[in-house]
């Protein structure tokens, strides 16, 4: 599975992304696991709203870190998510 | 006092609450104490929500709600609350027996992140036979109706000999029911498991079939449905990293509030458990006897203590070497590095004797008639 560029992307209703104080990072919490994410991916994962879409998600994280070319390292970590189930697409 | 090193204490992640050990099932593979009728105090409702305050202070996030039927507890959606208010992610680990599609609903607005069903088998004679109460086309009912009300629908399956013939049916089962995750727990022999073992421990055969069926299947379902499989060790040649390490990661709660670093680690002499009555989470974890007894290494004999994968595997399960050897320091028998291997074979053996004779011994059920016998 790959990401399709048109369509918004969601996180999952089966997960839950949250801060965890003591451990000084977000996390990725589902049944009887728990994934850790560094700021980077954690910051991609706020962005799947359901109101965005890769490239939208893109500009938003450029803009913010007053960067460029972003685009592939986002798109591989989504295919990652996806694959993962950490997000979706309807 | 064995190896400790209060210097390198890690927080508690995974919080065990087994909120009783009552249980209207009869499970003989139990991973209860044999003993748990003598254990029948349950600390309040209040006592619960200062443990679950405490440990989620600590880093404690993953809770699981067990047993015993947690479900038996009248205060389970109050304390399901309390969890979700300090940001724990809740899991329900349940029979079904009594589940109804209110109570459901109710725990989901409490906060309940997932429930796990389990079933023990895939036919309704042997799932009643081994549960000891008729309970198959509740317990299907019950996963339908948990992801009816959009909860991550977890399968959950003990295996070994007496229903390992139906791997087949037992994965088209949880396809059926629309399963999210499905674990596949091969039998650890520990509490009434280890006492029906000879009736309950497959043949190496028996086990790679079945293993093989379902990782076909692994595949198959890809990217639908995840697969938990926990091995039997018995057919390793290294042993598990139990509990990730001693006193790293898991705190277990009994129901009478003794805090063990492991479910089983009640079977251990001489770790004098503490109790949360008497002792914050904070000193049971960082403190207490129990929870220093095995961490780091020094406690370690050889051949563990210059293993190049001691960091690895910690040495094994501390209750699986005391069971079958006598002697909790040694290096879990199922190692291949392990001088008492042989035990692990002799295990092998007596259970496929006992299969082939005419005059098999029935199963011990899990009930308090029988826990006061023992």
């Amino acid at each position: 599975m790959t990401i399709n560029p048109e369509l918004p992307i969601n996180f999952s209703p089966m997960h839950r992304l949250q801060w965890e104080e003591v451990q000084q990072k977000d996390v990725i919490l589902y049944p009887e696991g728990m994934v850790e994410l560094n700021q980077s991916s954690a910051e991609i994962l706020k962005l799947c709203d359901g109101t965005r879409n890769l490239d939208q998600i893109v500009t938003d994280l450029e803009e913010k870190f007053s960067t460029t070319d972003l685009k592939n390292d986002i798109t591989s970590f989504l295919d990652v998510a996806l694959n993962n189930g950490w997000i979706q697409q309807d | 006092m064995a190896g400790s090193n209060k210097t390198n204490i890690t927080p508690p992640r995974w919080l065990l609450a087994e909120l009783t050990y009552k249980c209207p099932l009869q499970c003989p593979y139990c991973s209860n104490p044999l003993d748990y009728a003598k254990h029948s105090d349950e600390i309040s409702t209040e006592d619960w929500k200062r443990v679950l305050s405490e440990a989620r202070k600590m880093g404690a996030v993953q809770l699981g709600f067990s047993g015993g039927e947690p479900l038996t507890r009248r205060d389970l959606s109050e304390l399901v609350n309390h969890a979700r208010e300090l940001g724990y992610y809740s899991n329900l680990i349940t029979s079904g027996y009594g589940l109804t599609e209110e109570r459901i609903i109710e725990l989901k607005e409490a906060g309940l992140d997932h429930i796990q069903v389990s079933i023990q088998a895939s036919s309704k004679d042997l799932n009643d036979h081994l549960a000891g109460t008729e309970s198959f086309t509740h317990k299907k009912e019950v996963a339908r109706l948990v992801k009816k009300h959009g909860y991550p629908m977890v399968l959950c399956v003990v295996i070994h000999r007496e229903n390992i013939h139906q791997m087949s049916e037992i994965l088209a089962m949880a396809e059926e029911l629309g399963a999210d995750y499905l674990e596949l727990a091969n039998t650890q022999y520990y509490g009434w498991a280890h006492a029906n073992r000879d009736l309950l421990l497959p043949t190496r055969e028996q086990f790679e079939t079945a293993e093989q069926i379902a990782q076909d299947f692994k595949k198959k379902v890809e990217g639908k449905m995840k697969i938990y499989y926990v091995v039997p060790d018995f057919y390793e040649d290294r042993p598990k990293a139990c509990m990730n390490g001693w006193g790293t990661t898991f705190l277990t709660i009994a129901p009478d509030g003794v805090a063990l670093p492991c479910h089983s680690a009640r079977e251990l002499p001489g770790l004098d458990c503490p109790n949360v009555n008497e002792y914050s989470i904070s000193e049971i974890w960082h403190e207490s006897k129990a929870f220093n007894f095995f961490r780091g290494n020094d406690w370690m004999q050889e051949p563990c203590k210059s293993c190049d994968e001691k960091d690895k595997d910690f040495g094994g399960c501390r209750c699986q070497a005391y069971l079958l050897t006598g002697d909790m320091y040694k290096t879990d028998p199922v190692c291949s590095k392990s001088p008492d291997k042989q035990v692990v074979q002799d295990a092998i053996d007596a259970a496929r004797n006992s299969a082939m004779s005419a005059d098999e011994k029935p199963l011990i059920f899990r009930n308090s008639n029988n826990s006061k016998a023992f």
